[in-house]
């Protein structure tokens, strides 16, 4: 590809390899330590499920049983593993026993270390197996319904209520959506567990829960058979329980997993060392179960001015490929994010949006960028909100957006209404049909207002990379580089979960599942 | 002929492009199918809402069986808008450096301003707009002001630890955002708030505003607050009352 901005690539590949030691720096960390969010996954993962008679999931009950145990640094796997062996039973019913109080799983007497490991890879296997096939039954949909062309039309639903999330996702379907995302419940993401079943009150938003997961997908898979094509669906796999988010999306077959530690350490407060540990594990699931993660670059900019700020988002990409990277994440499956949130006062500004965006599309080629709309600058003035949204739609058909989450006229006002959605999905569908291949018709005057706001904003971000470098990504944060917000290595949620490993750890997932689905 | 001839203040209707046309613009989703019986039903539901010759310029069905409808009629009611009244914040607006000024020579100390999004909410664009440095639209926030000590603490605060952080800072005002309402939740937190200062006895010794959306002045008094802001505020006009307030009520 021809560059259209006249980037200079000896400064993208700069930027590139200060992004990846400093990716590489973080992971020596990353792979000295376990969360107790990791170890729940993995015994998700080993086919524990269910809540015990006070409604506590079960993947909490055996952790807990082993964090009080003083072993949490063994890891799940092995403690499991000692008592599939000493006890001949599964997964599941030794967790059942762990709630009845009837063992504890770290006094249980230490089995031979190859009978544990072979326990486990039995039941690791399994699971690996079931996600493998998920992936393939996702390639057939693929290739047997097709889908919808790029960028894919994404939407949310956001009712609180699954069963009335159906109904507004089924219909959205219907309009010619892509991608139905179910938001969760505020708060969430502050929940040290999953809550577990069906579920019908929430507040802007429903609780990701396996059973709803599921319920939603079988709607999808149906009413994607009826409009012929491959209805994806997305979720949020960030805040406490991020691993284990993952893990439930793998083996319920999501297609899209937002996915970011940078954005729950900035915008939720989550300790930067819990959630960068719990990303790895998250991503090598998503890697595998072939899911596309979006980043959250996009919101540091509902905090930070868009134009002036521009950078940090593309650094904070470029080092969000390199954990995904290193997650083995493939770049196909990397929904880096980005948004349209200039102050629409601005002269040019939609220039310096076009800019942006040729920018995020050039440097990532193919990466299923995710383009989020305006939002902060959007008002109660749904009329100007929907010609707002007009101008976002233009720039991504020019720039060949990957995932296009649809901005909605009542952003200001309230989620989605059943018609905000239907003419969201109109508006972008005439700007996607009627300009489609414009992109492909225009070049950029040299050294024009484009070109130049894109090289001045990449060698920025270079710049920022190579000081992070040198100081590495927890202090940057910890002097607010980022949406300029600061947060401290020790403060935040969630830091009492995180541990160093022990001499017995060991997770079978990760050989198992790196590197995508080889 | 005067350009508002027949405009009669005690009984207001819309206008469209002609005085008392009583002109309006719909639109709406009736959960049946889109047909010719529809939009019968939906030119009889605004029939009911006092509109006259309602008509169906638009009706589309929306996938599910339900149909939006865009719609245009004449109202036949009116409104007597000489007898209206609407309480709301009454202290004047000053800009930035009115409020610096102020501060120097009334209250000639630092104003100590907690704010936060609290309870459940997430979304912390409303206090984010009015505390943080670069403010919003231009409008610089508090954490700018100088003589004004602004701690934003963020989203999904508990109203105890906004409580406790209100009093180990000993702020003059507290300051709430809340941008989620759905099924109205913000009513029960913001009461909580309001309960949590008066069980510790600070009700009085501090100003207490909320803001957001659908956070009106009257809303926002009724609820025990000093004063509530809605969309289109910026931090001025929250310093403003705050600080005019501090003195009115002898809190300096």
């Amino acid at each position: 590809m021809v560059s259209k901005l006249n980037l200079d690539f000896s400064v993208v590949e700069g930027a590139r390899k200060s992004a990846r030691i400093i990716a590489e720096d973080t992971q020596k960390f990353i792979e000295r330590h376990t969360t107790v969010s990791v170890e729940r996954t993995v015994a998700r993962l080993l086919g524990i499920d269910g809540i015990d008679d006070l409604e506590r999931p079960l993947p909490n009950v055996v952790i807990d049983n082993i964090k009080h145990g003083g072993g949490l640094s063994e890891g799940a796997s092995f403690w499991i593993g000692n008592a599939m062996v000493a006890l001949s039973k599964t997964p599941q019913e030794i967790a059942e026993l762990v709630s009845k109080n009837e063992i504890d799983l770290t006094k249980i007497e230490i089995q031979e270390r190859s009978k544990i490991d072979a326990a486990i890879e039995t039941v690791a296997k399994e699971m690996v197996e079931r996600i493998r096939a998920n992936r393939a039954k996702r390639d057939a949909y693929l290739t047997n319904l097709g889908e919808g062309p790029k960028p894919y039309l994404y939407v949310i639903v956001a009712t609180g209520n699954i069963y009335e999330d159906v109904l507004q996702a089924q219909a959205a379907a219907r309009q010619g959506a892509d991608i139905i995302a179910v938001i969760r419940t505020t708060a969430q993401s502050l929940l040290d567990y999953v809550p577990y079943g069906a579920t019908t009150e929430g507040f802007g938003g429903t609780y990701a829960t396996q059973e709803n997961f599921r319920i939603m997908r079988k709607a999808l898979d149906e009413v994607g058979e009826e409009v012929g094509k491959y209805i994806r669906l997305c979720n949020y796999c960030s805040g406490l329980c991020m691993p284990e988010i993952a893990a439930m999306g793998a083996i319920e077959r999501l297609d899209v997993m937002l996915n970011d530690a940078l954005y729950g350490i900035l915008f939720r407060d989550i300790n930067m060392q819990r959630t960068l540990v719990d990303q790895f594990f998250s991503r090598v699931i998503n890697g595998f179960a072939g899911i596309i993660i979006n980043t959250g670059e996009d919101n540091y900019l509902t905090t930070s001015d868009a134009i002036e700020e521009a950078h940090t988002v593309l650094a904070s990409q470029f080092i969000n490929e390199q954990f995904a990277l290193l997650a083995g994440l493939p770049e196909e499956q990397m929904g880096l994010g980005h948004a349209f949130e200039m102050n629409p006062d601005t002269e040019d500004g939609f220039l310096l949006e076009l800019s942006q965006a040729q920018m995020a599309r050039e440097i990532f080629p193919d990466a299923p960028l995710k383009y989020m709309p305006p939002t902060k600058y959007m008002t109660g003035n749904i009329f100007k909100g929907h010609i707002q949204d007009v101008l976002f739609n233009t720039v991504s058909i020019m720039t060949n957006q990957g995932l296009q989450l649809l901005g909605m006229m009542t952003e200001a006002i309230h989620t989605p209404l059943l018609q905000d959605r239907a003419l969201a999905i109109e508006n972008a569908k005439y700007i996607f049909k009627n300009m489609r291949h414009l992109g492909d018709e225009v070049e950029y005057k040299k050294d024009g207002i484009i070109q130049k706001r894109a090289q001045a904003v990449l060698a920025e971000a270079a710049d920022m990379l190579k000081d992070i470098e040198k100081m590495g990504i927890m202090s940057t944060i910890e002097q607010g580089k980022f949406a300029d917000v600061t947060r401290k290595m020790d403060g935040g949620k969630g830091l009492d979960g995180v541990t160093q490993k022990g001499e017995n750890y060991f997770n079978p997932f990760i050989p198992m599942m790196l590197g995508g689905n080889k | 002929m005067r350009v508002n001839s027949g405009l009669d203040l005690t009984k207001v209707k819309p206008y469209g492009d002609t005085m008392n046309d009583g002109m309006m613009q719909f639109s709406f989703t009736l959960p049946i199918p889109c047909n010719e019986e529809s939009k019968e039903a939906a030119k009889q539901l605004l029939t009911k809402m006092g509109i006259d010759e309602p008509a169906v310029v638009h009706a589309e069905d929306l996938g599910v069986g339900y149909t939006m409808f865009i719609m245009y009629g004449k109202c036949m009611h009116t409104v007597d808008y000489t007898t209206i009244e609407v309480p709301k914040v009454e202290s004047d607006v000053m800009d930035k450096y009115g409020v610096e000024d102020y501060i120097k020579e009334n209250i000639k100390r630092d104003v100590v301003i907690v704010g936060a999004c609290s309870g459940t909410d997430a979304h912390t664009v409303g206090i984010d707009a009015i505390m943080n440095m670069k403010g919003y639209d231009g409008h610089y926030g508090l954490e700018r002001y100088h003589g004004v000590k602004a701690h934003n603490l963020g989203a999904q605060v508990p109203n105890e630890e906004l409580v406790a952080k209100a009093i180990e800072l000993n702020a003059d005002a507290i300051i709430v955002s809340q941008i989620v309402t759905q099924k109205d939740v913000h009513i029960p937190n913001m009461t909580e708030l309001i309960e949590l200062l008066e069980s510790e006895g600070i009700r009085d010794k501090m100003i207490v505003c909320a803001g957001g959306p659908r956070i009106s002045y009257e809303l926002a008094k009724e609820l025990g607050y000093d004063a509530g802001f809605g969309t289109g505020t910026f931090a001025e006009d929250v310093a403003s009352f705050v600080v005019q307030q501090l003195v009115e009520r002898k809190l300096v």
